[in-house]
């Protein structure tokens, strides 16, 4: 026996498997779709039982021109910002995504207050663009991601998208679109485990399958309150290992836009001087990020920067290669 | 395994006589199960006792101490496989690695760089704080007067041997420094011991896994060496992380020999993307030391920084002093805002402060390290605690208007803090991203 052997812990619970998009033998008209969960394990810890599916890597898309995106970043976007279908192509055909995180952030009043229906015709255009699977993301304004969500939900009903976010205030909508027209669903608890549970009870109880659930429980950049996170997710990982159904649900993490608000991501040289390369630290600050949430446990990360998020795949496959 | 506090109470003289510094016997005997205590700082403990304690109160990690002076690291003696159930104490030794085979000026611009590297974030200088010198060009001489050169960083050192004698002949430069004689293996594990104990230094042992490398842990201390290192990191990062999970687990929890040391890596990925990722998933999972050839700072700085936030105590919010501060060239007429004292809040506000450019105070009011809205819903952000601040000497020297910026977050207490304070009260943004905007354009209207 080797010492992997003798390390192995017998956990008695495992995380659902979840398959985000739909192929054509599931209705849909997906042609990759994306499969996370099923671990039985603490992350990379493969003595314990290696987990069956990998981690996905999702890029996101918004459906208008972000405007304060520092430079590096938004130069390595180029000129597809201008149109969600061209940019989720690129994301996909370039840069590797596994599948796109649609931002709805012109629904937001102050972004343009765009309609349920202008929504929903972005959201045929990114899906009719690429054939990945689609998250698709409203402004987190509950009232208008109610109206907008449940229209879109329909516009993509058969695909198995994966919708967010919903809350423990607010979730009955959403829940109720996503029962009706075959998505999963992401709900939202700002690092707190015991309100990440309340919110898949809510929403299991009206019915809703728990391995079609995601778990984002708010994301802390490097730097800017990843410890909270990292703990969390080990939290909700051992719980869920410990049997606990209800908190073995896959987590999301939104990496991109946590990294990207860090001052140490943002900054020109000349107001961080010292702290080296302008266009190259944003990149590594985001992958750093991701690479620790990584170990926390993390089943799907949201990236921005093409360069972060190709980094983030490899490592991922180098990770999961003894 | 570690005794119980009370298992060790219960050997100690019970006499409360506080010479070990700590008020009673139960309080020094819960500092010994931490590691924050020696059995010999308590002059009266019994021979006895001291035989029963020396083997199990042991640390199931040994602490490994690297270097000497000022800047020697301790790495191990970690207690927790994971931050939530205690914390984790001794943060990672990380640093550059540097090749003995470049020309003189080559070699004092690395040294330079990585003097270079030092950061302030949240209020704490970080920078690396080991530095290892490799063997690559195989030769003993060109070895030592690298070493030589490098100890003037007096950064704890880890020195790269290509075979033992290399080692001795570095250490003639730098025994004093106690660096980590880095690397035992299995065919030459003899010779790296002979040199390592006289030297008197800190020996790593490595092998291509994990039961090879605990093997040999075992016959290096039966040959008299203590302070030992784990370098696992010497196959692909995934079984790097594996091997450093399961010899934590293993240490911890199952008494297992040979693994009860802190470990290692020298990432060596060409990519310097995936090596600052294997970096960072090495601070994540249990390293004790992380040496990288990288030294840009743009690579540096983020793991540097990840070591700062897990190494945090999770039991302890992170408090910043709760006073007025001021944040560029602030005039009488500057804005004041208010936030707590949770250092994560301060820093977050303060540093988006700096972005927008508009000099600014900022009240920090003593929430007990709560951020806004925790503080506000148990009563520690209060109308009358802010009021408080406002008509503080402290506010009435610096500022000479009247108007409070709040976070949008408290909107709530802007009525009553008006009538507290007499303040005009103007609700901010909720989130600190939307400050810079705020004071640019918001602010500058009023
Ligand atoms: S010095 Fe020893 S006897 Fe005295 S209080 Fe401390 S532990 Fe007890």
């Amino acid at each position: 026996m080797t010492l992997l052997d003798t390390a192995k812990e017998r956990w008695s619970g495992t995380i659902s498997t979840l398959t985000i998009g739909a192929d054509a033998a599931a209705g849909g008209t997906r042609k990759s779709v994306v499969t996370v969960g099923g671990a039985g394990g603490l992350p990379f810890a493969p003595f314990d039982g290696a987990p069956p599916h990998s981690i996905a890597v999702a890029m996101e898309v918004w459906d208008c021109p972000p405007e304060d995106w520092p430079r590096s970043l938004a130069d390595a976007l180029g000129d597809v910002v201008a149109s969600p279908a061209e940019w989720a192509k690129a994301c996909v055909e370039k840069w590797g995504a596994d599948l796109i995180c649609l931002r709805l952030a012109s629904t937001h009043p102050d972004q343009g207050d765009a309609s349920p229906q202008e929504a929903a015709a972005t959201v045929r255009s990114v899906l009719e663009a690429v054939d990945v699977p689609l998250i698709i993301w409203g402004c987190d304004l509950p009232d208008k991601d109610n109206l907008v969500l449940s229209v879109c939900s329909q516009a993509a009903a058969g695909e198995r998208c994966l919708l967010g976010t919903v809350t423990e205030d607010n979730y009955k909508t959403l829940v109720a679109s996503c029962l009706a027209d075959g998505h999963c669903l992401i709900g939202l608890s700002p690092i707190d485990i015991n309100i990440a549970k309340q919110v898949n009870v809510l929403v299991t109880d009206m019915g809703f399958p728990l391995d079609r659930l995601v778990m984002y429980q708010t994301t802390g950049a490097l730097g800017y309150g990843l410890e909270y996170t990292y703990s969390i997710q080990e939290r909700g990982r051992l719980a869920a290992l410990g049997n606990d159904r209800l908190m073995g649900v896959p987590v999301i993490c939104m990496v991109g836009q946590e990294a990207w608000r860090a001052k140490e991501a943002r900054a020109t040289s000349e107001e961080l001087p010292g702290w080296g390369d302008e266009g190259e630290r944003g990149v590594y600050w985001e992958i750093a990020t991701a690479t620790a949430l990584l170990q926390a446990g993390s089943d799907i990360l949201v990236m921005r920067h093409p360069k972060a998020a190709q980094a983030l795949k490899t490592t991922i496959d180098r990770l999961t290669t003894v | 395994m570690a005794l119980k506090a009370l298992d060790i109470f219960k050997l100690l003289p019970k006499t409360n006589c506080k010479k070990c510094g700590c008020p009673t016997c139960l309080a020094f005997a819960m500092k010994l199960t931490t590691q924050k205590a020696t059995l010999d700082e308590c002059p009266d403990v019994s021979e006895d006792a001291k035989a029963q304690l020396s083997g199990a109160a042991a640390p199931p990690i040994r602490l490994v101490a690297i270097g000497a002076g000022a800047a020697k690291i301790e790495i191990g003696g970690e207690t927790v496989m994971f931050r939530h159930e205690e914390s984790f104490y001794h943060p990672p030794g990380i640093g550059v690695v540097l090749p003995d085979n470049l020309d003189e000026d080559d070699l004092r611009a690395r040294i330079a760089a990585v003097k270079a590297l030092s950061f302030v974030r949240v209020g704490m200088r970080i920078g690396v704080t080991v530095v290892g010198v490799e063997n690559v060009s195989g030769d003993a001489a060109a070895f030592a007067s690298t070493v030589k050169a490098v100890a003037s960083l007096e950064l704890p050192m880890v020195l790269i041997a290509r075979q033992a004698a290399h080692a001795e002949a570095a250490l003639a430069e730098c025994a004093a420094a106690r660096p980590l004689i880095h690397a035992a293996t299995d065919a030459d594990w003899q010779e790296y011991v002979r040199v390592a104990k006289s030297a008197k230094c800190p020996l790593a042992v490595t092998g291509p896994d994990l039961d090879s490398v605990a093997a040999l842990a075992v016959q290096v201390r039966k040959a008299g060496i203590e302070d030992i290192v784990l370098d696992l990191g010497a196959g692909s990062i995934a079984a790097g992380v594996e091997a450093m999970t399961a010899a934590r687990r293993l240490a911890l929890k199952r008494k297992a020999d040979g693994v009860g040391f802190p470990c290692m890596a020298v990432v060596r990925e060409p990519d310097p993307y995936q090596n600052v990722s294997d970096c960072c998933a090495y601070v994540a999972k249990y390293a004790g030391i992380v040496l990288t050839p990288l030294s840009g700072p743009e690579q540096i700085a983020p793991i540097l920084t990840l070591s700062q936030n897990l190494y945090t105590d999770p039991r302890k919010p992170v408090q910043v002093e709760a006073k007025l501060y001021s944040v560029g060239a602030v005039t009488p007429q500057s804005p004041l805002l208010v936030t707590t004292n949770f250092s994560l809040t301060y820093y977050t506000v303060q540093s988006e402060v700096e972005a927008s450019r508009v000099p600014t105070y900022i009240g920090v009011i003593d929430t007990e390290g709560t951020s806004v809205l925790t503080a506000f819903a148990a009563d520690k952000l209060s109308s009358e605690k802010v009021a408080a601040f406002l008509m503080s000497a402290e506010v009435s020297e610096a500022v000479s208007h009247r108007k409070v910026i709040i976070p949008g977050y408290v909107a709530a207490m802007s009525g009553s803090l008006n009538e507290d304070s007499g303040w005009e009260v103007l609700v901010g943004p909720r989130e600190a991203s939307a400050l810079s905007k705020y004071l640019k354009t918001v602010w500058q209207d009023t």
